[in-house]
């Protein structure tokens, strides 16, 4: 891991050092350190509970929404070099630059035009044609604007499952993040839809630097470049995604893999 | 003894039954004896004569039978509670359900459900006694009896209502789709008035139609601060009368059974029953289709 | 990045500009509640006193009491309970219990909802004619308890389905697996798990009840009343009277509605004084009904 970390070091987009995070009184991730290349794709996997969503949505302060919640150590992000879970910071500035596509489709029960204006729209934008074009543009980005550009003012919860999920990440994308959260994009989807919304993914990281929480693994190899294995609030392992399915360095990591356990 | 447990059974599941269906005698009965009493009222008065008239004057010596009257009277202290309850009952339910901690919420929702306990006559006081002499001070014109008054107290009455029921529907939205909104960065504020109010829609409607449906059907609040009076004007300092209110005068006075003014409250029930069975229907299923959207 | 700063401060701006509205309208109701309190009580608590309880009506403000409007408004609340707690618990145990999902269901479900959203005046109509007029009970204590009972019905219906729902299939199961009949699962299970919540929704209909003016006005309760129905014990046998029944009745609301509506100074205190009562009587029954519901959840969970 060590000689990986100097020859990443200057293409880092963020970098976690000793994250703590607490439900109330209950800890729920451990001493997390983990840095994440700009433009590349980073998976978490680990069994369910292990505390990869919670990582997650620690990245643009989901848990604020809810009391009880406290963070401590540091998520910095680059070039800036501020502290994303500082007290000092603003979570609405944070989720600005920090998008999130979510498990379970969750458009709003709006036009599809007026799901992907969302973000534009929470930011004050309201001229019609930087609308229409960042509208189209990023529905062309999640590879669905073929599909849907005739009829961009019907209500979004026509579209099927997975022209819903590709909708949630063009309106994820409509406010170019800077990082695209991804939390088990595909768990709700059929396996069509899933290898679209991989296609996807994999394309999108040219643009943006990516994390995604799935659970599925064959997806983790398919889409990252590199890989953090969470076991009960921890990271276990970390390294290129090849690495860690080929040969990782450490049991439990192994056995989680073969499916001797999760 | 099997046969015996058997007739028990049968006989405790027909009157359960027989008690469930008291409800539809009710309304049968409520409709028959409205359509019956009043069906002698027409045989008299025309109905065109009864709907376009603009004078209501039934116990007069010269009685005239115009609706109108009654109708503005409703109108007026109706939409003065509403411009009330609608605002601070939308608002008090998006304040509880997105904004307040659980502390603050568990104890102004009961504090909430009390305004609709008092007794009316209690608010009517209140609106004669109270709000009319303060009124006065700032509007010189306002008369001792007013549809004003009793307009505003009627409209704080049912803030419950409103907030309740809007509280429930939004609080139904789905949390992933309130997520969805906060991780684009979207204030409480945006994200009420631009997703949750959205989404709580037909809930929101259903939860304004009841507002609608109780400011029609209140009576003593009017009967006491709003004069009792069939003017036909939607001035809200003058005093005016609604269905209710005219309804309760007729039973105040000694009206003989079977006579042409017995038949007028009847008559003015129909109007406020049918009113009624119409925003009480409209936000029967409002509130049915949320539950089967989500 | 500037720029987004300062969309931030404006959107959080009104963010918190709203909380403060929201949180100043959810108090307006609170704000009114106390000011009505406090107007009522001043009003008319020099009035309250013994003989306020323990006299009748009379033309001047200073002797008149509340006499008749207590008594009455006891013997009504009596009818009511009486009929509206086993009619409506029972439609309520039919309902959840015993219909299948079928249209007559349906309608009856439609029906109660719409019950319970209908004027409470129409309700006085429907007594006017039906239990006045048709049956001949004439303007009675009788007639103004019965009318009471159709406004309050749908509400202990509704409350007692509620309840019963609440409670998980399992235990039905399991009384089933014992070989019970239905109506013994209902009566050793159902019924005893439910009774927190049937009985809030009973004193909550009830408080309303005591309440209401309007239909109570239109089934000819008199307003000014200076004599008690007959005694419900007499001396001779069989010592029990139901008399009082069929005698005409005040309540307080109604007293309280005559007092406000003269012009006279010393019978608006009168009116504050049965208004401060009236209160009492109905926070006093909230407050019943909401530590029952507290007490009930506390000790029961599923």
């Amino acid at each position: 891991m060590s000689e990986m970390s100097i020859a990443i070091s200057e293409k880092l987009k963020s970098e976690v050092k000793n994250l703590n995070f607490y439900y109330g009184a209950v800890q729920a991730l451990k001493n997390i350190s983990l840095p994440i290349e700009r433009r590349k794709v980073t998976a978490l996997i680990g069994p369910s509970g292990c505390g990869k969503t919670t990582f997650l949505r620690c990245f643009n302060r989901m848990h604020d929404l809810y009391p009880g919640n406290r963070y401590e150590g540091e998520i910095i992000l680059y070039p800036d070099n501020i502290n994303i879970i500082s007290t000092e910071i603003d979570p609405i500035e944070i989720r600005m630059q920090i998008s999130m596509v979510f498990q379970k489709p969750n458009p709003f029960p709006k036009s599809i035009y007026e799901n992907v204006a969302y973000g534009l729209r929470v930011r004050g934008i309201n001229n019609k044609q930087i609308l229409n074009e960042r509208v189209e543009k990023s529905l062309r980005g999640a590879a669905l604007w073929e599909e849907v550009k005739d009829r961009l003012h019907d209500l979004a919860f026509e579209l099927s499952g997975g022209q819903q999920q590709r909708l949630c990440i063009a309106r994820a994308l409509a406010t170019d993040p800077r990082i695209l959260l991804f939390d088990e994009p595909t768990s709700a989807l059929d396996p069509t839809a899933t290898s679209k919304i991989e296609e996807l993914i994999i394309e999108l990281k040219n643009e943006v630097t990516i994390i995604i929480v799935t659970h599925n693994m064959q997806q983790a190899a398919r889409v990252s470049d590199s890989t953090a294995f969470m076991y009960l609030g921890e990271i276990i392992e970390f390294d290129r995604t090849e690495k860690i399915f080929t040969a990782p360095t450490k049991k439990l990591t192994e056995e989680y893999i073969t499916g001797r356990f999760g | 003894m099997r046969k015996k447990i058997r007739l028990k059974e049968f006989f405790i599941e027909a009157v359960l039954f027989l008690s469930a269906a008291s409800s539809i005698f009710i309304t049968l009965s409520i409709v028959i004896i409205l359509f019956y009493e009043s069906y002698g009222f027409f045989k008299k008065i025309p109905i065109i004569e009864f709907l376009t008239g603009t004078q209501w004057t039934p116990l007069f010596a010269e009685p005239r039978f115009g609706v109108l009257p009654l109708v503005t009277g409703t109108l007026l202290t109706t939409s003065i509670a509403l411009s009330v309850a609608l605002p601070l009952g939308l608002i008090a339910a998006i304040y509880l359900s997105e904004y307040a901690p659980h502390k603050v919420r568990e104890t102004v929702k009961p504090v909430l459900e009390l305004l609709a306990a008092v007794p009316t006559v209690v608010y009517g006081y209140f609106a004669l006694l109270f709000l009319t002499p303060i009124l006065q001070k700032f509007i010189p014109d306002l008369s001792g009896f007013n549809a004003l008054s009793p307009g505003i107290i009627m409209g704080i009455m049912i803030i419950p209502y409103v907030s309740s029921v809007s509280e429930d529907a939004m609080r139904a939205v789905p949390m992933h789709i309130k997520e969805g909104s906060y991780a684009m960065g979207a204030t409480r504020l945006q994200t009420a008035f631009k997703v949750i109010i959205p989404a709580a829609f037909s809930g929101i409607a259903a939860a304004f139609i009841i507002g609608i449906s109780r400011a029609i059907g209140e009576t003593m609040v009017v009967a006491i601060a709003a004069g009792m009076m069939p003017n036909f004007t939607f001035n809200p300092l003058e005093p005016v009368q609604t269905f209710t209110s005219y309804i309760v005068m007729v039973s105040l006075g000694d009206v003989p059974h079977g006579t042409l003014e017995y038949k007028t409250i009847f008559a003015a029930g129909i109007a406020l029953f049918f009113m009624t069975l119409f925003f009480n229907i409209l936000g029967f299923f409002l509130r049915a289709k949320i539950r089967e959207r989500y | 990045m500037k720029d987004i700063k300062r969309r931030i401060a404006i959107s959080k701006y009104w963010d918190y500009t709203f909380a403060t509205i929201g949180l100043l309208s959810s108090f307006v109701g609170l704000a009114l509640l106390l000011t009505l309190f406090l107007d009522l009580f001043i009003d008319g608590f020099p009035r309250l006193s013994y003989k306020f309880f323990t006299s009748f009506p009379s033309r001047f403000p200073e002797n008149a009491g509340i006499l008749s409007a207590w008594v009455g408004t006891v013997l009504v609340m009596i009818v009511t309970a009486l009929a509206a707690i086993p009619l409506g618990v029972a439609a309520g145990i039919y309902l959840e219990e015993y219909a299948g999902k079928n249209l007559f269901t349906n309608i009856i479900e439609i029906n109660i909802a719409n019950l319970a959203g209908i004027p409470s005046i129409i309700y006085g109509l429907l007594a006017l004619g039906l239990f006045v007029y048709f049956f001949k009970f004439g303007e009675s204590i009788l007639t103004g308890g019965l009318a009471l009972t159709l406004l309050i019905l749908p509400v202990v219906i509704m409350a007692t389905r509620e309840a019963i729902r609440a409670i998980p299939n399992s235990i039905r199961e399991a009384s089933y697996a014992l070989g019970a009949t239905k109506w013994q699962t209902v009566r050793w299970h159902i019924l005893p798990y439910s009774t927190g919540g049937i009985l809030t929704g009973i004193i909550i209909g009830l408080s309303r009840a005591i309440g209401e003016t309007a239909p109570l006005i239109t089934v000819g309760a008199l307003t000014f009343i200076a004599f008690l129905p007959t005694s419900p014990l007499s001396s001779d046998f069989p010592f029990i009277s139901f008399r009082w029944l069929l005698d005409p009745f005040t309540v307080m609301p109604i007293q309280l509605f005559n007092w406000v509506s003269r012009p006279q100074k010393g019978f608006h205190m009168n009116a504050a004084a049965a208004g401060i009562v009236l209160m009492v009587m109905t926070l006093v029954m909230n407050g019943i009904a909401i530590y029952i519901r507290y007490r009930f959840r506390k000790k029961i969970k599923w």
